[in-house]
Formats: C-alpha cells, sequence, structure tokens
C-alpha cells in the first residue's frame, strides 16, 4: 500500500538479517561506487540483479519492490529530463548514445534506491551504532549517522500522513500534466521538511538539556 | 449516511488493526469514538472517506460502496481534520491554505472568497489572514487547518483529537461550533481521549480496543460503566466518580453532565433545608 514501506525496518531472523551490519554496509558502499563509476548499461543491470538474491534470501520481497514502485517516479523523471536535455543541447536530435547514457542514469538510480532498500530494510539502528563503534568511528559520526536512519522509517510514516492528509483535502497525485504532477508535491514536501526541522529542533533541545556542563 | 458492515483491515507490515467491525452512523449523528492507543481509531475512520479500503467487508457512503469511488470524490462530502495541523500546513499565507481545498475542489473565484471568510471568521481567524501559518501558536495552527477542512462545508466531519493542545477556552469554543454544526444537521465523528470533553458535550460513545467495538451506546451509559472502561484504559469523568464514589446516599450512578448534576445536588440539599 505505501511506498514507504520499503525503507522500514522489521525485525525478522533471515541469513540476511543476521548478517554483521558492517559487510552490509560495506557492500552498499561497493555498490553505490561502482553504480557511480560505470555507466555501462551492462553492469549497472549485473550490479542491480546482485542484489535480488539478498532480497529473496531475507524474505523482504514485497517490501523491496514496493520501495522500487516509489522509486519509479523519480526513476522516470531522471530518464525524461535526461533525454530531454540531450535532445535540446544537440540540436533538436537524438543518437542511440544519448538514450543509451539516458537509460544508465536511470539505471543508476534503480540500483542505489534497490541496494540502500535492503540495507535498510534488514539493519536494524541499533546494531548499525553499535557496529560503526566497533570499527572505530568517531562517535559523533556514529550518532548521527544512526539518528538519520533511526529517523527514516518515522520520516516515511509522516510523509505517508502528510499525503493522506493532503488527499483528504482534495489533492489528486497523479492528475493534471506532467509540471502539475511534481508541482503536487510542493504540499507533501513542504509540511514534511517543516515538521523535520520542528523535531530536529526538539531532539537538539532534549540533548541539550540532558548534558551536565 | 455511512454504513460498516464485517470490516477487517490487515496493514501491509500484517498487522490486522480492524477485526470485523460493523456499524451505522445515521445523517446528523454526532459520535465519538474512544479507546486505548492502537485501539484501531484513526484506522476506522480512515475507511470513511476512502484514504484506506477494507481488505475484508465494505464501507458505503450515502449507499456507495468507498471502493467505487475516489478520495477526493468522497471527500467533498466528508471533511477530515487530521491530528497534527503541522501534517498539512504548507502556504504562505492562512488565507491560501484556506483557499488551497476549495481550488482542488473546483469552486469558482467568488465562491472561494466568501468561503474563506465565512470560515475566518467562524474559528476567529480573521486577524492572520496574511500571516504564515507557520508563525501561529499550536492551537491556532490546529484551528487553521479546521477552518480549511469547514470551508467547503462538508456534511460529515472526522475530527481526529480535536481537543489536544486547546486551552478551556476553545474547547468551549469546538463545543460550541459542535453544537451549531449539528444545529444545521451536519454528522460529526470525532476520535478522542478526552473523556472530560466527550462527558459535556454527550454523543454517542463507541468505545474501540484491539480492532473492535466493546461498546455503543449513549455517553451516559458508557462513560458511567467502570469495567468497560477499565477494559479501555479511560478513567471515569470527575462528575461520574464523585456520583459513584458516593453511591451509598443514594445519588443516580449515570450522571456525567455538570449541569445534570448540579440540579440533582440542589434537590437533596433543598430536601434537607
Ligand atoms: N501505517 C501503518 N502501518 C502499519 N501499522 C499501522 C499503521 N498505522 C497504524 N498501525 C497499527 O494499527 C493499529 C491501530 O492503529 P491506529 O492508529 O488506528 O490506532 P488509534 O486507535 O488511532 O491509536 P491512537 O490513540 O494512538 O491514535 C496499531 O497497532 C498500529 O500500530
Ligand atoms: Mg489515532
Amino acid at each position: 500500500m505505501s511506498v514507504f514501506d520499503g525503507l522500514k525496518f522489521r525485525k525478522v531472523s533471515s541469513p540476511i538479517h543476521n548478517l554483521d551490519p558492517r559487510i552490509k554496509f560495506f557492500y552498499v558502499i561497493v555498490i553505490f561506487f561502482s553504480a557511480i563509476l560505470f555507466n555501462q548499461i551492462i553492469v549497472l543491470l549485473t550490479l542491480f540483479l546482485m542484489t535480488i538474491p539478498f532480497v529473496l534470501l531475507a524474505h523482504v520481497q514485497k517490501e523491496w519492490l514496493r520501495s522500487l514502485r516509489g522509486a519509479a517516479f523519480l526513476a522516470f523523471f531522471i530518464f525524461i529530463v535526461n533525454i530531454a536535455s540531450s535532445y535540446f543541447t544537440s540540436g533538436y536530435s537524438l543518437t542511440a548514445n544519448q538514450i543509451e547514457s539516458a537509460i544508465a542514469m536511470t539505471l543508476r538510480f534503480i540500483v542505489l534506491a534497490g541496494s540502500f532498500s535492503v540495507f535498510f530494510l534488514t539493519t536494524s539502528p541499533d546494531h548499525l551504532g553499535l557496529a560503526l563503534e566497533q570499527s572505530h568511528v568517531p562517535y559523533e559520526f556514529a550518532f548521527a549517522f544512526t539518528t538519520a536512519v533511526r529517523f527514516v522509517p518515522v520520516l516515511a510514516e509522516e510523509a505517508q500522513t502528510i499525503m493522506d492528509a493532503q488527499k483528504a483535502r482534495g489533492l489528486e497525485m497523479e492528475k493534471g500534466s506532467f509540471l502539475k504532477k511534481i508541482r503536487n508535491y510542493i504540499p507533501v514536501l513542504i509540511p514534511l521538511i517543516v515538521s523535520s526541522i520542528r523535531r530536529s529542533l526538539e531532539l537538539a533541545e532534549a540533548m541539550e538539556s540532558s548534558i551536565d556542563h | 449516511m455511512i454504513e460498516v458492515e464485517n470490516l477487517h483491515f490487515i496493514y501491509p507490515s500484517n498487522v490486522e488493526a480492524l477485526k470485523g467491525i460493523s456499524l451505522n452512523i445515521r445523517d446528523g449523528e454526532f459520535v465519538a469514538i474512544m479507546g486505548q492507543n492502537g485501539a484501531g481509531k484513526t484506522t476506522l475512520v480512515k475507511h470513511f472517506n476512502g484514504l484506506l479500503k477494507p481488505s475484508r467487508g465494505f464501507v458505503k457512503i450515502n449507499s456507495i460502496e468507498t471502493t467505487k469511488t475516489s478520495v477526493a470524490e468522497l471527500a467533498k462530502n466528508i471533511g477530515f481534520v487530521f491530528q497534527n495541523p503541522d501534517h498539512q500546513l504548507f502556504s504562505e499565507t492562512v488565507e491560501e491554505e484556506i483557499a488551497f481545498a476549495l481550488k482542488n475542489f473546483g469552486f469558482k473565484e467568488e465562491v472561494v472568497k466568501k468561503r474563506i471568510d465565512w470560515a475566518m471568521n467562524l474559528l476567529g481567524l480573521s486577524q492572520y489572514r496574511d500571516t504564515s501559518p507557520f508563525l501561529l501558536s499550536g492551537g491556532e495552527r490546529k484551528r487553521v487547518a479546521l477552518a480549511s477542512v469547514l470551508a467547503w462545508n462538508p456534511n460529515t466531519l472526522i475530527l481526529d483529537e480535536p481537543t489536544i493542545g486547546q486551552d478551556h477556552r476553545q474547547k468551549e469554543n469546538l463545543r460550541q461550533f459542535i453544537i451549531q454544526m449539528q444545529t444545521q444537521k451536519k454528522t460529526i465523528v470525532m476520535v478522542t481521549h478526552d473523556v472530560e470533553f466527550v462527558a459535556e458535550c454527550n454523543p454517542r460513545v463507541l468505545l474501540m480496543r484491539d480492532g473492535e467495538i466493546i461498546a455503543d451506546g449513549k455517553g451516559t451509559d458508557i462513560l458511567t460503566n467502570q469495567e468497560l472502561l477499565t477494559k479501555s484504559s479511560i478513567v471515569l469523568p470527575q462528575i461520574a466518580q464523585i456520583f459513584q464514589e458516593l453511591s451509598c446516599f443514594g445519588l443516580p450512578q449515570n450522571i456525567i453532565d455538570i449541569y445534570d448534576a448540579k440540579n440533582i445536588l440542589i434537590q437533596i440539599l433543598e430536601k434537607k433545608k
């Protein structure tokens, strides 16, 4: 139902869930840099397919597909922008090469979304924090990172609620021209950003008041 | 008319949040839905404007199943004010915020203007017309959110936790406003934990627990039933508490309203004189 379920960690036991989070983190980083370095469709496709066995092993295929479906909108957007920009910059014509690079760009995004999704679906924030500390990552960084990760599901749930609230006021996200569709995201993004800022201010206050000066 | 028949709802995470709910809410009724955290109240009311669709069973609004129509279509009849105003406010000014839904529903320019004035007036927001909603206090933001829904004058109003963060005067305003809506034959469904507020309004009360309705009846019956309320982690309204503790003096047990209580006490005290 919700595209954001693709980012929520749920406590289950599977070989992937039980794997040391550092290994998973390393894997995601490797995928990340490979996807950035290579722009051949075949490499990107391989990177994408490589992730699928992990998804199946972890039994999170339903949630994973949902997050991909969520990413599909942005992927489509990336594709269109790429095609349009090369169409206009090369004097109103398109070569096979340009189409290929647009596809590669889109695929790159899907690879990143897919691998991050498996990571968040199978790693609890607690384990992640512990693992980072054990690998001698500075505490400030580990804390900031795990706090951010911890807030991903909160943010996802919040985005869903905000979408519901705006739909209840007659917003039809899928309606209208392409530009209108993008503008439809404004009533969702602004409350999301404002609530996040409000929340981080609260968190900062709570932290400050618990520090002994 | 809201008809709910054997409604089950399972979230994608496999939480069964509603386990066979059946109920009817007639036009013009005022219903309060109560129950502990996670009982399924919000999940239930989200079915009334189609934000959630039944996993099993059905929900009909004015004889049309919610699965056969869109949220936007249902929303014209059913206004839904969410618990947290920060989840909907996004405009630069209060006026634009209230105009948002009106424009979505395709009201004409002149009508939009009139409705904005009307809604701002009703909720005492007129002086904030050009203020950013983000600069208002929590209680005021809540009223802007309410105004932005009231503006299109829906037949049914769903309020999720309307009294949170409101001071006593604003609660009283809200109560007056609900009474006014009732005289206009509007249906009102209010989700709340505020037992004193419910006692003051005395609506029909639905008590939920673990995705089921465990009681449905008059406020005076349900809010004085210690056993039921304990099951739902609700404390008795203060008036009911006093009357129950003084039951040995022959006080009636189904009193939740302060004026009823006063009248009974006056009768007893007069007799003593
Ligand atoms: N988006 C969601 N995804 C998965 N489970 C959910 C979701 N929203 C609610 N639930 C679960 O469904 C159940 C009912 O939740 P609901 O929000 O309807 O309760 P509520 O009665 O409104 O509670 P509260 O008084 O806290 O507002 C809870 O167990 C909750 O954890
Ligand atoms: Mg709720």
